[in-house]
C-alpha cells in the first residue's frame, strides 16, 4: 500500500478533458502499489525536465527464454527506489484479442500479486504488456502466467508475437481463418519465438482481406493478406436497395471511385469486369450488404516491411501472389524456414529481411529460396541496363 | 532469486482463442453476411442465420490499470455474458448479443469516463508508444501528447463531427516507430536533433566498439582513443539523429531537453481500398516539446484535420486528397512553410524529385 500519492501538478493537467486519462489510470494503480506511485513521481519529473528517466534495458528474463522480457531501470534510483527496476513482460495475447471477463480477472490477479498493476492492452506488436516488474518477480510471474494458460511473447532477434485481425470471428470479409492461422504459426514456432537466433526480429501478421486492419503491409516482415481469385459476389436486389436509399450514390461513391474503372452501372444492373478488378475492397466496403469477396479465397504473402531504422522504412512486397491456406500450413512453414536459413546465414546484425533483400537483390533472393520470379512482384521491370548476366553452362 | 516450482511449464504458447468467443460468434463463425454502423461507436454484424452481434467500442488510454480492466470485466458480465475484445488501436469492444443492453452499457461506460465512438468516417484512438512513461530512447512523451490531441479532436471521435473518410493518427516517440506511424493519415513522430553525447569513461565497459561503429547508417562513427580510453568519435555533420547507435550502445545518449521535439507527417495509409498503401510524408519538421499539453502540436494537428475535412471528397483519405490537389496546394491550404528539410536527401532521394510539368501554376 502506497503511503501518500506523489505530487504531480503537471500530470494533473492531463486528468482534465473528455479523453480517458492515463494519469487517472496511474493514480488508480498508485493508490495500491508503491511501484506505480514512484513511477508517477518519475514521470512528473520527466514532464518538468523534458527528458525521459529510463535507462537502457539490461539482460533480464526467465529461465530458458531469451525473449519476452524487456529490462528497464530508472536513472534516479535513490529518489524513486520502488521503480528502480521496472521491467516489461510481454505476454502472448489470444488471437484476435478476444477475452472473457474470467480470464481477464485471472491476468489481473497475477499482475496484482507480482507487479505494478499497470498494463497496455495491447503493445504495438500485439502482446499483452505488463509494465513494471522487479527482477526477482519475473520468474514467479511467469510461473503464475503459465498456470492460467499464458506464455511470454517475443522480443529481440526472434519471431515476434504473431497477431491478426478479428477475421471470420466477426467479419464477413475474412478470406481465410486469420485466428487459427495465427494460433498455429505461433504454436509451431515456439522455439523461434522464445529463443532469439536471427539477425534481427521477424514479425508475422495475418490480415483477412486487403483492408489490412492490422497494418501488416507496414508492420510485419511476413504478412498474409486475404484475397480471392474469382468474381465478387453481387446481390442485385441489395444493390437496388442501396440505390433507393439515401446513403450511397452508386455512380459517385462506388463506380467513379473504382481504381481500375471496372464497374458499370446503368441504374438497373451493377456489372463488374472481374478480370480487371484489383481486389481493392472499395466497392465492397461501401455496399457490404450487396457485395462480398469471391468464393475462391486465399492470401497474398508479402515480405519485408519495417520502420526506418536502419536503412529506411519499407512496405512489404509481393512474395507469393496467391497462396491457398489449408489447415496444415506446412508449405508456409517451409517457406519461412527457407527464408530464415538464407537470411540467418547471410544477414548482417540488425538487418531486417526487407533490407537484406534490397542488399542481395530480390532476383537472387528468390533463386536462393526456390521461388520463380513473377511480374506481380514488381511495380515495373527494371529501367536500368546494368544487368548481372550469368553465364550458363551452354554458353561456356 | 525466487525458487522455481517443480513442474515448470514452458513453450505452451497462447491460449486458444476459441474458448473466449461468445456463443453468437461460435455459431456464426465465418458466416457473417454484412455489417452496419447503426450509431457512432456501435457496429452491428448480421449473420447468414439472421443472428446479430453488436460491438460497442470505447476508447482506452492504452496505459491501463488492472482496476480498469476489472471494471471492463464487470461491465462485460453485466451486459454481454462476459465477452469482450480489444482492437489493434487500443479500443475495447463489448460483444453484445441483446440489443436492449446497448444503451445501458454505453451509459455505464460514460459514467466510468470511457467514451464510445471511433467508427466509420471518424478519428479513432491514436496508436502510440511508451514515451517517457517507460522508454529510454523517447524524444517526447507519448501518452500526454495523445491525450492532449484527442481531447481537442474529441468531436471527431464521438460522432458529433464527421470527416470525408476515416482518419488514422499514430504517434511514435522516436524513429524506431513502434507502431505503423510511417503509414498513417497523420503521424506525430518524436525527433532528436543533436548528435549523441559520448560517455568516454564507460563506453569501453558498456559497449562493443565495432558494433557501435557499424550501427551508423551514414558512417558517422569512427573508433577513437580518448584520454587513453577505447572509445568512438562522431562526425557531427553526418549524423541524422536516428539513435541507432544509442540502441546498441547506452553510452551514446541522444536525449536532450531543449532540442528534442516532434515532427508531423501526413498522407499514409495501409489499406488497399482505392489507392495502394502509402507512406506518410513530412509536413512539419519540428515542433517543441511543451508539456503537459503540447499546444503547438495540438494546433498543428487540428489545422491538418480541418483543412482536410473542408477540402477532401467523400471517401478520400488524406493521402489521396493531397495526391489529387498536389503538394504545393497542400502547403498553400494548410499554411505550412515548405523548407529544405522537406526535401529528401537520404538513399534514393532522387526518386522524390518532381521531373515533369504536371503541377498547378498559382
Amino acid at each position: 500500500m502506497a503511503e501518500k500519492l506523489r505530487e504531480t501538478p503537471l500530470l494533473d493537467e492531463l486528468e482534465k478533458g473528455p479523453w480517458p486519462s492515463f494519469v487517472t489510470e496511474m493514480k488508480k494503480s498508485a493508490a495500491k502499489n508503491a511501484m506505480t506511485n514512484d513511477q508517477l513521481g518519475i514521470l512528473e519529473r520527466s514532464y518538468r525536465d523534458k527528458i525521459g528517466h529510463w535507462k537502457h534495458g539490461g539482460l533480464v528474463g526467465v529461465m530458458g527464454y531469451g525473449g519476452g522480457v524487456i529490462g528497464r531501470y530508472n536513472d534516479l534510483p535513490d529518489e524513486f527506489p520502488e521503480c528502480a527496476e521496472f521491467h516489461t513482460i510481454r505476454v502472448n495475447q489470444p488471437a484476435g484479442w478476444f477475452y472473457t471477463s474470467d480470464v481477464l480477472r485471472k491476468l489481473c490477479d497475477v499482475w496484482e500479486k507480482h507487479g505494478s498493476g499497470l498494463t497496455n492492452m495491447h503493445g504495438s506488436t500485439g502482446d499483452i504488456i505488463l509494465l513494471g516488474c522487479k527482477t526477482e518477480e519475473l520468474e514467479p510471474t511467469f510461473s503464475d502466467l503459465t498456470e492460467i494458460g499464458f506464455d511470454l511473447g517475443g522480443s529481440g532477434s526472434d519471431v515476434r508475437t504473431p497477431s491478426c485481425c478479428c477475421g471470420p470471428a466477426r467479419c464477413e470479409w475474412a478470406c481465410y481463418n486469420t485466428l487459427e492461422t495465427t494460433y498455429q504459426i505461433t504454436q509451431h514456432f515456439q522455439d523461434e519465438l522464445h529463443r532469439p537466433a536471427f539477425p534481427y526480429k521477424y514479425k508475422f501478421k495475418m490480415a483477412g482481406c486487403p483492408n489490412d486492419c492490422v497494418a501488416s503491409v507496414a508492420r510485419s516482415d511476413m504478412s498474409l493478406i486475404g484475397t480471392w481469385r474469382d468474381n465478387i459476389q453481387v446481390d442485385q436486389k441489395e444493390i437496388a436497395a442501396y440505390d433507393k436509399g439515401d446513403k450511397v450514390d452508386i455512380q459517385d461513391d462506388v463506380v467513379d471511385r473504382c481504381p481500375t474503372g471496372c464497374i458499370k452501372w446503368d441504374g438497373k444492373t451493377f456489372a463488374i469486369d472481374n478480370a480487371n478488378c484489383v481486389k481493392c475492397m472499395h466497392c465492397i466496403n461501401v455496399m457490404p450488404k450487396a457485395l462480398a469477396p469471391g468464393k475462391d479465397r486465399g492470401a497474398t504473402i508479402m515480405l519485408g516491411a519495417k520502420a526506418p531504422i536502419i536503412g529506411g522504412a519499407l512496405l512489404s512486397s509481393v512474395l507469393v501472389p496467391f497462396f491457398k491456406i489449408d489447415e496444415e500450413l506446412e508449405d508456409l512453414y517451409e517457406l519461412a524456414e527457407e527464408i530464415w536459413d538464407l537470411w540467418g546465414e547471410h544477414g548482417m546484425n540488425r538487418e531486417r529481411v526487407g533490407e537484406f533483400i534490397q542488399r542481395i537483390g530480390l532476383g537472387n533472393f528468390l533463386e536462393q529460396i526456390g521461388l520463380d520470379p513473377e511480374p506481380e512482384m514488381v511495380m515495373h521491370p527494371r529501367t536500368n541496363p546494368y544487368i548481372f548476366f550469368e553465364l550458363d553452362e551452354e554458353d561456356e | 532469486m525466487a525458487a522455481t516450482p517443480a513442474k515448470r511449464k514452458t513453450d505452451i504458447g497462447p491460449p486458444h482463442y476459441e474458448q473466449f468467443l461468445p456463443p453468437v460468434i461460435k455459431e456464426n463463425f465465418g458466416k457473417w453476411k454484412y455489417h452496419e454502423i447503426p450509431r457512432p461507436g456501435v457496429l452491428m454484424h448480421v449473420a447468414e442465420s439472421g443472428d446479430k452481434l453488436w460491438s460497442v467500442r470505447a476508447a482506452t488510454p492504452r496505459l491501463m490499470s488492472i482496476e480498469t480492466i476489472r471494471t471492463f470485466a464487470d461491465l462485460a458480465d453485466k451486459y454481454c455474458g462476459g465477452h469482450l475484445r480489444f482492437t489493434s488501436r487500443n479500443n475495447v469492444e463489448f460483444l453484445v448479443s441483446e440489443e436492449s443492453n446497448i444503451d445501458p452499457l454505453i451509459a455505464d461506460l460514460k459514467k466510468e469516463n470511457f467514451p464510445v465512438g471511433g467508427m466509420g468516417a471518424s478519428i479513432t484512438n491514436i496508436v502510440h508508444t511508451q514515451g517517457w512513461v517507460h522508454c529510454h530512447s523517447a524524444a517526447s512523451d507519448a501518452s500526454g501528447v495523445v491525450k492532449s490531441v484527442m481531447d481537442d479532436l474529441f468531436p471527431y471521435f464521438d460522432g458529433s463531427q464527421t470527416l470525408p473518410a476515416k482518419l488514422r493518427i499514430a504517434f511514435a516517440c522516436c524513429l524506431n516507430m513502434c507502431g505503423a506511424v510511417h503509414c498513417s493519415d497523420i503521424a506525430i513522430l518524436g525527433v532528436h536533433r543533436r548528435a549523441p553525447e559520448i560517455n568516454h569513461d564507460v563506453i569501453g565497459a558498456q559497449c562493443e566498439i565495432p558494433s557501435t561503429v557499424s550501427a551508423c547508417p551514414t558512417g558517422a562513427i569512427r573508433p577513437a582513443n580518448v584520454d587513453g580510453h577505447e572509445s568512438v568519435e562522431v562526425i557531427e555533420e553526418r549524423c541524422m539523429f536516428c539513435a541507432n547507435c544509442y540502441t546498441v550502445c547506452p553510452a551514446m545518449t541522444l536525449n536532450d531537453p531543449e532540442n528534442d521535439g516532434l515532427s508531423i507527417w501526413v498522407g499514409g495509409k495501409v489499406s488497399n481500398a482505392r489507392h495502394e498503401p502509402m507512406f506518410s510524408k513530412l509536413a512539419i519538421p519540428f515542433l517543441p516539446n511543451n508539456p503537459p499539453r503540447w499546444p503547438e502540436t495540438v494546433a498543428a494537428v487540428r489545422n491538418l484535420v480541418e483543412v482536410y475535412a473542408a477540402n477532401a471528397k467523400k471517401y478520400e483519405r488524406m493521402g489521396e486528397w493531397i495526391e489529387r490537389i498536389g503538394w504545393p496546394q497542400f502547403f498553400d491550404l494548410t499554411g505550412i512553410e515548405f523548407t529544405k528539410y522537406h526535401i529528401d536527401d537520404f538513399k534514393h532521394a532522387g526518386e522524390t524529385f518532381k521531373r515533369s510539368l504536371h503541377f498547378k501554376q498559382s
